[in-house]
């Protein structure tokens, strides 16, 4: 009599997903289709160089607008003291430039108006005063002796340097070294590119002085963080801000920062006592806010001859930009660069990482990845493919040597992770046999004799998803852990919230079939609602794939305690004791009398009707869940690819991945993560990035440079699964959102470096575009290294 | 998008366009919108007047005359192109640079003769222009007049229309013999500009080429004539170290400047080798033809 778990859209249920009810609809509520009463409009002026003095800014033409009500400066913020505004990294961040421009893009000036039109006029009609200072555009630059200072404003920094990091052990690794029999060096970029959601950043601030309530709809991936940030900022009471996130046309970590965009709007309706609407446009989203990547890798393995690693070292230079605005874990200085080589038995590693201000915009965030886990898996997996060329191994045989095997775990990574789970020795296999490894390998030797070049790469990672646990993991002192709340109605349908926030990921399916599976409550009878502070319980928010390892772990614990409450409503109901109740699937029943049972349905009707004596009636109850690991799932991604040797050009011929996710709660949705991170990697990996020519001109503020894939070059992806359960999350699921944007690029290049390996190339850094492919190929040598890109002529 | 504040006008006539155009200052022709409306919507152009061709009749076509001759008018989309029948068999060069022009849905909107008054070097239809020695139809206050294309862009973004003229037709002189030919263009992406492209135009008789023209895209400050490529083509019947000549030639007039779509050499040597492709192509049909 158990119902049936799929037909409820419980786990494993392929539901559609409810939130594209509204979204093919075209009836979404993103936060530019808010409109209040009175609103003004607000523009902000950015800054055409990337290094200046401002020696002064004349605003006079813009107020002589009709329609222009203000024009923040930031003299003006300054007299606030809200010039500046506190870094996720605990540095400090310009919201209007004061005393100099740091990067092409930098808010300058903001104008308030009646309407877009007129805040755009205001803004062309100011008059900046710059006097060019020498531009640095990467950490070569910021390292030079004599470099200009990027952050004269801080006391006590006298040069670019913004860190200095180091994890792992040093002496360990030095012996390890010294007892190699060959070791392996490589040097490579992984580009700076951007998250870019198709919906820019914005906000609406609107502050009511009658209520002294300030309420900001804003496009923000952790609307709690922002209220506390707010509060902090803008001295107004934490009680006294509501934040609403509303549907997000995506996020990839772009939306988890705080934008100065966001803090003016805020400051704007304050002093002008009415709703103040900021809404970005496509090239200040790319040029100011949330990068990813760009970051310099020095590497180096230790060898055996047998294929056996010994050890790793790693350097990193990272290029922050203007502002050390990283989103992640206060901790970790690089984030979990020391993630690399987790699937790896690695005896021992070292890495030691360096960050600098350039002039460029800042906030390093975690684009569709945990925290710089993307750099650490794509530098990991060309050392590998560096490493086993250079011991004329093959390259499946190289990863089967060293893969940790299933019965090592729970295995302590070499930086000191412990991973938990997996089967990664069978992944790879899966992967080999779809592929049809040894095949491909004739194919390719045969046609290489008639000058066709083909190339397999292989990618295999397990990545540390799902921060927390709060010992480790938070951001500015907060601990990150999540939450969800359950009200049960008397009729049985429910209302779940959690402190996660859904930009994509299909929260509003997947939450209720969690609580499906745990109540057997039909997933139709169950609204999810997230990204309202004043009704959503306190969270971080989603980024990182933490919410299905955290929040969905929280929406487990709260059905169980309703779960719990509605046994002893049933124990009641049905004349017996707690201990004689059995539960299947959204029934309770009696030990021994299966056909005496109620309902969770009749149970739900009982808490508000009929409660035992001493029970505080009502079905509600709320859940926060601090995880005790972060949960490992591993992917292999294999890729084909034929370059055109005589333009460079590659093409792929197949893409095939095998995913580990544990238990997959909805395969649909967890597919279209995959293949949406696979198009992402394919993009990194073949024409995707922002640059910067040598005076620091941002080259990809615009979609016509910087190049999102479309449906016609993005391969077709074959895709295949392993289950290996998470063994400590409540229903054994592991994060899935950012495997194949972090595992996928690396298989792409490791193939196309494959087809050129012949030449001695050894590297091409991202992305492959024709003419790198092609020169390197031409001359053997690597292409490494960048910006400034050259645009001299030749 | 938040352009500055402009005039709009939608004439019925031509006659009423031109002179809306001739005591308006500053006054710029609307027809597809695929570049003008980009441009201001980044402010980059602000016209005080815009003057929307769209409504004016009878500019919405394309094909052969009786003689041969190829009109295609000011009003007829990139998309009518690539979706036309019979464009293959009188122009194969614009047929194969049909879809390649950016992507489906700039296609829907932009027309061909935008395209070549827009001027921008990295224009694909342009090149095809050059490559087939047409000529853009002006149509002014003081009567209609007829510019070789090769005479008509005067720079990057620039013509010699005046500012009270709209170009209301490209035209294709006749084949001498078949017409034969392609595009090539190397694109980072779906509806990308080149990074380089090469456009080719051919007239066979009995297997020796009667005339060539090969234009070049985004090689250059604007669109370039290959001429002195295209003319050691004519009378050869495309043997190979005719190609490589050619291909050769070809690649020295591209001036390219090295950015993030390549460097300046690598782009002469796409040229090079897509005026090889091309050829090798043209050939390798001619003699499946023979
Ligand atoms: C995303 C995107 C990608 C693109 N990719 C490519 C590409 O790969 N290759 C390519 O070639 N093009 C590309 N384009 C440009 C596109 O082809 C344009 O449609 C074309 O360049 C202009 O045609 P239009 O009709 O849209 O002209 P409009 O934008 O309306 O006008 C362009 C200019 O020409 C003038 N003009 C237009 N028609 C006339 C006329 N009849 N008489 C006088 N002046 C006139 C206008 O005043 C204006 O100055 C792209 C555009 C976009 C938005």
């Amino acid at each position: 009599m158990a119902l049936d778990e799929v037909k409820i859209g419980g786990l494993g249920a392929s539901r559609k997903r409810v939130e594209d009810n509204r979204f093919i609809r075209g009836k979404g509520n993103y936060v530019d289709d808010v409109v209040l009463p009175g609103m003004l409009y607000m523009e902000i002026l950015r800054s055409p160089l990337a290094h200046a003095k401002i020696n002064s800014i004349d605003t006079s033409a813009a107020y002589a607008i009709p329609g222009v009500r203000m024009v923040m400066t930031g003299e003006m913020m300054a007299a606030r003291n809200l010039a500046w505004m506190p870094t996720l990294s605990y540095d400090t961040q310009a919201v209007l430039a004061t005393d100099k421009v740091r990067f092409q893009g930098q808010e300058v000036c903001a104008v308030i108006a009646d309407d877009p039109y007129i805040a755009r006029d205001g803004v062309e009609a100011i008059v900046v005063d710059y006097e060019p200072l020498p531009p640095i555009v990467n950490p070569e630059q910021a390292k030079a002796p004599g470099a200009p200072l990027i952050r004269n404003d801080k006391v006590g920094q006298n040069n670019n340097v913004i860190f200095d990091w180091e994890v792992g052990d040093r002496a360990s690794t030095d012996r390890a070294f010294a007892e190699a029999d060959k070791v392996s060096e490589i040097a490579m970029h992984y580009p700076r590119s951007h998250p870019s959601p198709i919906e820019a950043c914005g906000s609406i601030a609107d502050y009511d002085r009658s209520t002294s309530k300030l309420t900001v709809y804003m496009t923000t991936q952790a609307p709690h963080i922002i209220r506390a940030a707010v509060s902090l900022v803008a001295e107004i009471p934490e009680h006294m801000i509501r934040i609403i996130s509303p549907d997000l046309g995506g996020g990839f970590g772009n939306k988890v920062p705080v934008y100065p965009g966001y803090v003016m709007s805020i400051l704007a309706s304050i002093l002008l006592e009415k709703p103040v609407k900021w809404i970005e446009d496509k090239t200040g989203n790319l040029i100011s806010t949330g990068f990813g990547r760009d970051v310099y890798l020095k590497g180096q393995m230790a060898l055996r001859n047998d294929g056996k690693i010994l050890g790793v070292r790693m350097h990193t230079d990272s290029d922050h930009g203007a502002f050390f605005a990283d989103a992640q874990p206060s901790k970790f200085k690089i984030g979990l660069m020391h993630s690399a080589f987790a699937c790896y038995d690695v005896p021992t590693a070292h890495l030691t990482a360096q960050g600098v201000y350039t002039n460029k915009a800042p906030g390093g965030v975690a684009y569709r990845c945990s925290f710089r886990v993307t750099e650490a898996m794509y530098f990991q997996e060309r050392m590998v493919q560096a490493a086993a060329d250079d011991l004329g191994m093959d390259q499946a045989e190289f990863r089967r040597v060293n893969l940790v095997k299933d019965d090592d775990f729970p295995k302590r990574t070499p930086f000191g992770f412990l991973t938990d789970s997996g089967q990664y020795g069978k992944c790879l296999q899966i992967g080999l046999d779809a592929i049809g490894y040894d095949d491909f390998k004739k194919e390719q030797e045969e046609a290489r004799k008639r000058g066709r070049l083909l190339g397999i790469g292989i990618s295999t990672m397990t990545e540390p998803l799902g921060a927390g646990n709060s010992r480790e993991y938070d951001i500015l002192g907060i601990k990150m852990f999540d939450s969800a709340e359950l009200r049960v109605h008397m009729t049985g349908k429910a209302i779940l919230r959690t402190g996660a926030k859904t930009q994509g990921q299909g929260h509003e399916t997947t939450w209720a079939q969690i609580v499906a599976h745990e109540l057997g409550i039909p997933a139709e009878d169950i609204v999810v609602e997230e990204g309202d502070t004043d009704t959503a319980p306190f969270g971080m928010g989603t980024y990182a794939s933490r919410s299905t390892p955290v929040a969905g772990a929280a929406v487990s614990m709260v059905s169980r305690k309703i779960r719990a409450k509605a046994r002893k409503i049933a124990a009641h109901l049905l004349e017996v004791s707690d201990e004689d109740i059995e539960w299947e699937l959204g029934r309770f029943y009696v030990r021994g009398a299966q056909d005496r049972g109620v309902t969770i349905q009749e149970c739900a009707m009982a808490a508000y009707s009929n409660v035992p004596d001493g029970m505080e009636p009502g079905l509600e109850n709320n859940a926060y869940y601090d995880p005790p690991n972060l949960t490992w799932p591993f992917a292999c991604y294999i890729a084909t690819v034929e370059v055109d040797p005589e333009t460079g050009v590659w093409d792929v011929l197949r893409l095939v991945a095998v995913d580990d996710c544990g238990v997959r709660i909805n395969p649909m949705i967890v597919e279209g993560q995959i293949m949406g991170g696979l198009t992402e990697a394919y993009a990194m990996a073949n024409m995707q990035f922002i640059t910067f020519d040598e005076d620091g001109n941002c080259v990809g503020s615009n979609y016509m440079d910087y190049l999102l894939p479309t449906a016609w070059e993005t391969p077709g992806f074959e895709l295949h699964e392993v289950v290996t359960p998470c063994p400590h999350h409540p229903i054994g699921a592991k994060g899935i959102g950012e495997c194949a944007t972090v595992g996928g690029p690396a298989a792409f290049v490791n193939a196309v470096m494959d087809a050129l390996k012949h030449t001695g190339v050894r590297n091409i850094d991202m992305p492959l575009l024709p003419d790198r492919v092609y020169e390197a190929a031409q001359t053997g040598s690597d292409i490494s290294g960048m910006p400034p890109v050259k645009t001299a002529d030749d | 998008m938040y352009p500055s504040r402009f005039r709009y006008e939608a004439p019925t006539t031509l006659a009423e366009a031109i002179a809306i155009l001739a005591t308006n200052d500053d006054a710029k022709v609307l027809a597809g919108g695929q570049s003008l409306i980009p441009m201001m919507k980044l402010r980059f152009a602000s016209p005080a007047t815009l003057v929307d061709i769209n409504n004016i009749p009878d500019l919405d076509f394309h094909g052969a005359d009786a003689d041969g001759t190829y009109r295609i008018g000011a009003l007829c989309r990139h998309a009518h192109l690539e979706k036309s029948t019979t464009l293959g068999d009188h122009q194969p060069l614009l047929a194969s640079c049909a879809p390649l022009v950016a992507d489906p849905i700039v296609r829907t909107r932009g027309t061909f003769v935008g395209s070549v008054c827009h001027a921008d070097p990295q224009g694909d239809w342009a090149s095809c222009m050059v490559a087939l020695d047409g000529s853009i139809t002006a149509v002014g206050p003081n009567g209609e007049r007829s510019i070789p294309v090769k005479e008509f862009v005067s720079g990057p973004f620039q013509t010699v229309l005046a500012a009270d003229e709209i170009a209301t037709e490209a035209v294709i002189a006749p084949a001498q013999g078949t017409r034969v030919g392609g595009y090539l263009k190397l694109e980072r992406r779906v509806g990308d500009f080149a990074t380089a492209g090469v456009a080719i135009g051919l007239d066979m008789t009995g297997g020796t080429v009667a005339s060539a023209g090969i234009g070049l895209t985004g090689v250059g400050a604007q669109t370039i004539d290959a001429a002195e490529a295209a003319s050691v083509l004519i009378g050869s019947s495309l043997e190979p170290d005719v190609i490589e000549r050619a291909a050769n030639l070809a690649a020295e007039v591209a001036n390219p400047r090295s950015d993030h779509r390549g460097s300046a050499s690598y782009k002469k040597h796409v040229v090079e080798t897509f005026v090889s492709r091309i050829l090798g192509n043209v050939q390798r049909e001619e003699l499946q033809v023979a």
